[in-house]
């Protein structure tokens, strides 16, 4: 499989708190990585810093590469704003834009940046809501707030606004956390079917998401990278101690 | 630790209620001052005549202050002009980039120049532009306006932006949406309820200041035909007719501070409307 994402030597600190500790891995194409670990343990810091969320924190610093494909995200001359067009998120909290309908937080990507092409707009929005499979629920109510639609419909609006600026990389950040198990669900269904178009990492904090979900699974703890590797190997032969005593539920 | 009896107790709980309850009073009771004496001075000369005519001379029926209100909106809607997009950029700028030690002197410039007595205001304005143009204008008194106007909308803006969820940034951001336009299409358009109402009442402020148009728009008693002339404003008009030892302008004078009053009150209620619906 090709290597979408290779990160190496990554250090991330806030002010003198050396948060995240000489990472290096590396995520194929076309699969799903978890990232999983006590709280923390710096997971969701590293996939903010694999979109260069951390630029409007002025006490964060970055060190090390993460390459995307052939491009250097932290590159000198590199704009953040096309590593986001690149590379998506969808966040723990569903966070649709309150003022927009339905309709408008699916192209806001394009809205936003003033991109939009007339009669392209119906085709986006109704494409990336089936993808997500909130097309049957919301077709007949477009127009109405977006804010009107239960969490779990909200991330997956979330999602749909994601995919629509076609991404290649998309970043979730305990993205069911905050749902209900019939909605989590659905997120999780979704995640697998999406994998064949792009390529997923998600920070998660159930386990048993972790192993459903992934193909690799990565366990993070104080900062460092104690384990990555196949998910079924990881959950069921860890390398390492602490692995195991983490999925086994002695600590964490 | 033992208890006073119950009838101690229950007394000096009325005994604070009474307290309270009078202080709250005294507090309403100048406003009721206020409103009832304007009212009862003012309500007599509010006629078409006033809204649609200048003044008359001292002894002439049918004098009016259409002139100082149509002053008074000119050079507040001139001041608005320039002083709102300062005041509301420099805000966004504040909260979305401002983080170094260019933040802190701005904010702490804006805190000062709010405080700044407006005749000072006035004198400066008189300095740089009535000095120079060698007379005094509209423009001036625009100018002494909206300098009152920036440091308000600028900590009331921030204020606001400050409470928009960082989540919504976020999501903006990570559409691949620059900063410039997240801060403006997404951070200030979800405040803009509580800006507008900052605006209300900056604009409420500037309304009713007489100071720093004393020695820059100056006042006139006809109508301005250009912005380079002196023009007239309400609370100018006001002040100038109330020092004056005839009955018919003093009576106009009070007309016009009851218009200037409503007009305050208005914007006031407009203003706690809008900051109302937007928790609601």
């Amino acid at each position: 499989m090709n290597c979408k994402l290779s990160i190496r030597d990554l250090n991330i600190y806030f002010g003198d708190n050396h948060a995240v500790k000489n990472i290096d891995m590396d995520v194929a194409e076309n699969s799903v990585t978890a990232i999983i670990g006590p709280s923390g343990c710096g997971k969701s810091t590293v996939l903010r810093s694999i979109n260069r969320m951390h630029d409007l924190t002025p006490s964060a610093r970055v060190t090390g590469t993460i390459m995307l494909d052939d491009s250097d995200i932290y590159g000198r001359n590199v704009d953040p704003v096309t590593i986001r067009r690149r590379v998506g998120m969808v966040f723990q909290k569903p966070n649709p834009f309150p003022a927009m309908s339905i309709y408008d937080n699916v192209i806001a990507g394009y809205k936003l940046n003033g991109v939009l092409k007339k009669g392209e707009a119906d085709e986006i929005v109704e494409s990336s809501l089936k993808r997500v499979a909130l097309w049957d629920e919301v077709k007949d109510r477009l127009r109405t707030g977006a804010v009107e639609l239960s969490g779990g419909q909200q991330q997956r609006l979330c999602i749909a606004r994601t995919i629509a600026v076609k991404p290649e990389v998309i970043l979730m950040d305990e993205p069911a956390s905050a749902l209900d198990p019939i909605s989590t669900l659905k997120i999780e269904e979704l995640i697998e079917e999406l994998k064949s178009k792009y390529t997923i990492v998600i920070v998660t904090h159930n386990m048993q998401q972790a192993a459903r979900v992934s193909d690799v699974t990565a366990f993070f703890y104080l900062g460092e990278l104690v384990e990555i590797g196949e998910t079924r190997k990881v959950f069921t032969n860890p390398e390492k101690k602490q692995t195991e005593d983490y999925i086994t539920g002695r600590f964490g | 630790m033992t208890l006073r009896s119950i009838t101690v107790r229950r007394a000096s709980n009325l005994a604070a209620t009474f307290l309270m309850g009078g202080a709250t009073i005294l507090v309403l009771l100048p406003l009721v001052i206020i409103f009832y004496h304007i009212v009862k001075m003012g309500i007599s000369s509010i006629n078409p005549a006033f809204f649609t005519n200048i003044p008359q001379p001292p002894g002439e029926v049918g004098g009016g202050m259409a002139n100082g209100i149509a002053g008074s909106a000119i050079m507040i809607g001139m001041a608005s002009l320039a002083g709102l997009p300062v005041g509301i950029f420099g805000a966004v700028y504040l909260t979305e980039y401002g983080t170094g030690r260019l933040a802190t002197v701005i904010r702490f410039s804006a805190d000062v120049l709010s405080g700044i007595p407006s005749i000072i205001t006035g004198m400066v304005a008189y300095s740089l532009l009535v000095v120079p143009m060698k007379g005094f204008s509209a423009l001036a008194g625009s100018f002494a306006l909206s300098l009152i106007m920036v440091p308000i909308v600028l900590r009331t803006t921030e204020e606001q932006l400050k409470m928009v969820p960082a989540t919504l940034r976020e999501a903006s951001l990570a559409l691949g949406v620059p900063l410039w336009r997240t801060s403006i299409k997404v951070t200030l358009r979800s405040a803009m309820t509580g800006v507008i109402t900052g605006i209300l009442l900056a604009v409420a402020r500037v309304a009713g200041e007489t100071a720093p148009l004393l020695f820059t728009a100056l006042g006139n008693q006809f109508w301005s035909k250009k912005l380079n002339e002196p023009m007239a404003a309400l609370p100018l008009q006001i002040f100038n007719f109330a020092i004056s030892p005839y009955e018919d302008w003093h009576r106009l004078a009070w007309a016009g501070a009851l218009v200037l009053v409503v007009l305050m009150f208005g914007l006031s209620l407009a203003a706690r409307w809008l900051g109302r619906a937007k928790h609601s």
